[in-house]
């Protein structure tokens, strides 16, 4: 059962620009210009695309804070613009960048004033309280105030304050942004448990495909406005925007490494890319280099939402969208 | 319970709940610092006091202000004062909204299934705000024995009546000018020049000023219905404007109209705001 239903959906903004001293034109920006999809009861969609593409703008008309230019728009069944405060009820929606917590209130009272707000029952409550405070570690942050908490712990309690009153989706903009690594795992883990436990839906805006790999078993990828990727997880792989680089710095220039499985994507003098399948640990290949040459200095970087969208141009140009 | 936002009354009922409830968490949290909220509170009433005193040293030059003594100036004072201290810790917080709109934090009350408007208003509630009304009702109850009134059921009845429609009215003024601030986020000065500048016009006699200010309050701003045309009819004075004497009683008129264009300038503002984010 289709859970969101987005049906040739725009959304376009009227930008002012000075033209002159006087004189102010009018532009229209398409920021979302004919998406349609569906998203199935308990799936874990992840949806990237760069800066700008209408991510962001695509949540927020699905939550029914934006009202969309034109198209059709059901979540749980319901149009989120014109039935909005009805939608809150079966929707959890956190902003990796703002907080949707009080922010002067210890998360406790936050908590409390979300269970009477969204008139959860008691026992209810309770449990899916004790859940989160367990799951994600907020025992010993109960009573600081938000605004004391650091970005890792706000963002668990975010989490935990969307999931309280059992919504059926969940949206969640970058809920990794600026997060450590160890919180960013928690945060993964928690995710995956809700989503696998609880059936709940979910549809994860995100910069680091690494939430992706993790989390999701589709992708939807967005630019422009308009729909370029949609499919499994394996689709991406195939494009191969989902490999990872490790960045070594020897003593002297070498030529280029040659391992297994490994792709010198670039040299420079001692530095040198390693480009290897993102699912695929660094561990052994950092290990095979050092063994056999003198490793300096290490890094590994992420793949690029940008650059698996150029894959994407280039390796199918039926995607990319008309002009 | 049936899911509200199901008939007006029920709507009516939830936005008020709602605001009990965040308003109610503010409020613990703030009992938290007792001593502090006991300080803060003196502070705010101590300041408010001297504020009076402004008026009483006014007084000790004259017996008159403008043809009012002080026991009628000081009634128009309290009243005015209540009718603003009253909608303050009523709707206060809504003047907050222009820095929500610019930072999109408005969103994060637009997810949740309380009225937008109830949570606005009951945003970052401080019982300090009662110190004004401390005050003011201090004064009230000097002047109405000081007054030289011949206390009929219409005059006595009049006065809860005049607090009722002057809070109801400075409540319109507070959330109708917030609501420029969906469009112009940094106009937060023009609901503080309503309220505040407003009330403190009221707090002197109408006879101070030149009739055509008079006159905008009447027809324009309609402040003059808050506690200027209702005390002619309690203190038994003419009218300036020789206005006809049912514009004395037209106050809960007045308030009526100003809920009704505040409420019309929220909506336009909310869907200005929904279709063009943030």
């Amino acid at each position: 059962m289709a859970v969101i239903e987005v049906e040739d959906v725009r959304r376009s903004f009227t930008v002012r620009t000075k033209e002159g001293r006087w004189r102010r034109g009018k532009r229209e920006v398409r920021a979302v210009d004919g998406l349609s999809f569906t998203v199935a009861e308990g799936e874990c969609v992840g949806y990237i695309g760069p800066n700008g593409a209408g991510k962001s703008t695509t949540v927020k008309m699905l939550t029914g804070i934006l009202v969309p230019s034109g198209g059709r728009l059901r979540v749980a069944g319901v149009d989120p613009a014109a039935r909005r405060a009805e939608l809150a009820r079966r929707i959890g929606v956190v902003f990796g960048q703002r907080t949707t917590l009080w922010w002067d209130l210890p998360l406790r009272d936050s908590y409390e004033l979300a269970r009477r707000i969204y008139r959860i029952p008691d026992a209810r409550y309770r449990a899916n309280l004790d859940r989160c405070v367990e799951l994600l570690d907020l025992a010993a942050l109960l009573d600081t105030p938000v605004r004391q908490l650091s970005l890792g712990q706000r963002m668990r309690g975010d989490l935990a304050a969307a999931l309280l009153h059992d919504p059926s989706v969940l949206y969640l903009d970058e809920p990794t942004i600026g997060l450590d690594t160890v919180s960013k795992a928690k945060v993964r883990a928690f995710l995956r448990e809700t989503n696998r436990e609880r059936r709940t839906t979910v549809l994860l805006t995100t910069h680091d495909l690494t939430d992706i790999e993790q989390l999701c078993g589709r992708v939807m990828v967005i630019d422009h406005g308009r729909l370029v990727l949609d499919g499994p997880l394996e689709r991406l792989h195939e494009i191969g925007g989902s490999e990872r680089t490790l960045v070594v710095d020897l003593a002297e220039a070498h030529p280029p490494i040659d391992l297994p499985g490994v792709r010198v994507a670039r040299t420079e003098g001692p530095r040198q890319w390693l480009a290897f399948p993102a699912r695929q640990s660094a561990a052994p290949i950092v290990a095979a280099v050092a063994e056999r040459y003198p490793l300096v200095d290490l890094s590994v970087r992420e793949p690029a939402i940008e650059d698996v969208i150029s894959r994407i141009y280039a390796g199918d140009p039926a995607a990319v969208p008309a002009p | 319970m049936a899911e509200p936002g199901r008939g007006t009354a029920a709507r009516a009922g939830w936005a008020v709940r709602s605001w009990w409830l965040i308003t109610g968490m503010w409020i613990r949290s703030t009992m938290a610092y007792r001593a502090s909220f006991a300080l803060s509170l003196a502070a705010n009433t101590l300041i408010t006091f001297l504020d009076f005193a402004v008026l009483l040293l006014m007084f000790a030059h004259t017996r008159q202000l403008a043809g009012w003594t002080l026991a009628e100036t000081g009634f128009l004072y309290a009243t005015s004062s209540v009718a603003l201290g009253a909608a303050n810790v009523l709707v206060g917080s809504v003047g907050g909204l222009g820095e929500r709109v610019r930072s999109g934090s408005l969103d994060t009350m637009l997810i949740r299934p309380a009225p937008a408007l109830a949570q606005l208003a009951a945003e970052r509630f401080s019982l300090r705000r009662l110190g004004r009304l401390v005050q003011a009702f201090a004064v009230l109850g000097w002047s109405l024995t000081a007054l030289d009134v011949h206390w009929s059921w219409d005059r006595v009845l009049m006065v809860p009546a005049l607090l009722l429609c002057g809070t109801v009215i400075f409540c319109a003024l507070f959330v109708g000018c917030s609501c420029v601030q969906f469009w112009w986020g940094e106009a937060a000065e023009l609901q503080n020049a309503v309220t505040y500048g407003g009330a403190t016009v009221l707090q002197y006699p109408p006879t101070v000023f030149a009739k055509e200010l008079v006159a905008g309050t009447v027809f324009g701003v309609p402040l003059a219905f808050v506690n200027w045309l209702p005390a002619l009819h309690v203190l038994g004075r003419t009218d300036p404007l020789g206005l006809p004497a049912a514009f004395r009683f037209a106050s809960p008129l007045a308030a009526a109209l100003c809920v009704l264009a505040a409420g019309l300038a929220w909506r336009a503002g909310l869907r200005a705001y929904r279709s063009t984010g943030s």
